[in-house]
């Protein structure tokens, strides 16, 4: 066997560079998210059909392209055509959050269209116009509904981070590429890529059970 | 207080009020009564226009809202609703469902509020359960909560959409008693029920629907014990 048991610990000051920048990539990118993603939720149900309409095309448009295909487009396609460079991390924020934000206007249409139609008629019942039925009586409880799926999303952006390796963004999956290239420790490298990976996303899916445990009793 | 004109209400094809005609005064209590599917909750949603209106009009103390420029919302502040559901919201308190409205509009200020809520709690007998959740309740003391959220709005009119259909038979005397109450006080009352008791005892005029039409209307004891319809006495055996 050719096992290194130095390189594990060698690696580590890359792969803790690479770390800060996926989860800065995966936290800016997924705030920038929600908000995309509330907006285009909330288009997908409006009343008018143009406006649904071109809530339900981006998210189509999203969804339907693989993420590989978007970064790609995003960092070497529509530079091309302006003949103009955008830099990586500008590439990795902007494909994260566009990505995230179809995924999360989902997420938010369905939380939404889960509150039952009396609360909509109760509020407006009493005199409160759309608006404020939906800030005060529906957002607050479809919320609610969307912090589960919401927190498995965040996990799906996090690990889509890695594929910014291919428009060398220095996050964690490049820094580990470039370590096992210079000294040739393929198996202890990736190996701590994977561990790096999960130390983030481990505790992320104990607090999202937890989270959905405390909601299940409210 | 309310005045209907030739009410039609269609969903697609299907056309369910055919054009009905009549006026409720101030301080009169009128119960629907009539087989399901008869249009019965879709006329009392038409008068504060939770269904849009299709041809007619529906004049609600003096305003048209079959008029689509009318602001509803104004007009929705005096017609208070209860529904079979109760809908309350439950991501708030007894007190919080109560003063949502008001506060919000802007109808009750400071500290007012918690004495307002208190007082309609109090009417509902529901004082201790101020800071309760709706999880929490029974079906009568959820119904008697909605019922106090919709008295908040000191509503001219209060429309019941069946408040007594969803409720355990042991747990429909509070929300009656608490409705008999509210009528006794003078308020003006327009009331979907299967509550015959109730239509007889505390209702000022009863209306029978049939297929989209008020068929028969006059005092209880002229619907129930004097009908010359067919239709009605055959509804009425069928359920007394």
């Amino acid at each position: 066997m050719n096992l290194n048991p130095d390189a594990f610990i060698q690696v580590m000051p890359y792969l803790a560079q690479g770390l800060w920048y996926t989860v800065i990539i995966t936290f800016v990118g997924v705030a920038i998210g929600c908000i995309i993603g509330s907006m285009f939720g909330l288009m997908s149900i409006a009343r008018f059909k143009v406006v649904r309409w071109m809530a339900i095309t981006y998210i189509e448009l999203i969804r339907g392209t693989p993420i590989l295909a978007q970064i790609l487009f995003v960092h070497f396609g529509i530079p091309a055509l302006f003949n103009y460079n955008f830099d990586p991390l500008f590439t990795g924020v902007a494909v994260i959050a566009i990505n995230s934000g179809a995924y999360i206007a989902e997420i938010v249409r369905g939380g939404v269209q889960s509150i039952d139609k009396g609360q909509m008629e109760a509020g407006r019942s009493l005199g409160l116009n759309g608006r404020q039925t939906m800030r005060y009586i529906i957002w607050p409880q479809a919320v609610k509904v969307m912090i589960p799926p919401f927190g498995n999303q965040f996990v799906i952006s996090l690990k889509d981070t890695s594929l910014l390796s291919t428009i060398a963004v220095a996050e964690l999956m490049y820094q580990g590429r470039q370590f096992a290239s210079i000294s040739f420790n393929m198996f202890e490298t990736y190996f701590m890529v994977c561990i790096f990976y999960l130390m983030i996303t481990i505790p992320a899916s104990i607090l999202l059970r937890y989270t959905e445990r405390r909601l299940d009793k409210s | 207080m309310i005045k209907v004109n030739d009410l039609h209400k269609s969903f697609g094809d299907n056309e369910v009020l055919k054009g009905i005609t009549t006026e409720i005064d101030a301080q009169e209590v009128v119960c629907v009564i009539g087989p399901s599917g008869s249009g019965k909750s879709t006329f009392l949603r038409c008068l504060n226009r939770l269904e849009d209106i299709t041809a007619g009009e529906v004049i609600i103390d003096g305003t048209n809202i079959a008029n689509r420029e009318v602001n509803i919302n104004i007009v929705r502040q005096d017609v208070g609703m209860v529904f079979q559901h109760f809908n309350l919201f439950p991501h708030k308190s007894v007190m919080e469902n109560i003063m949502l409205a008001p506060t919000k509009l802007k109808k009750a200020k400071g500290e007012n509020q918690n004495q307002r809520g208190m007082e309609l709690l109090k009417k509902v007998g529901l004082e201790d359960k101020a800071s309760a959740y709706p999880s929490s309740l029974s079906g009568g003391q959820k119904q008697r909560v909605a019922i106090a959220r919709a008295l908040a709005m000191n509503p001219k009119i209060m429309l019941f959409d069946e408040p007594t259909s969803a409720l355990d038979p042991e747990l429909v005397g509070d929300v009656l008693q608490v409705m008999k109450d509210l009528a006794n006080e003078g308020m003006t009352m327009v009331v979907v029920t299967h509550e015959m008791g109730f239509a007889k005892e505390v209702g000022d005029r009863v209306f029978f629907m049939d297929e989209g039409l008020i068929l028969e209307e006059g005092t209880p004891s002229e619907v129930f014990d004097h009908t010359s319809h067919e239709r009605t006495q055959s509804f009425l055996s069928k359920i007394l």
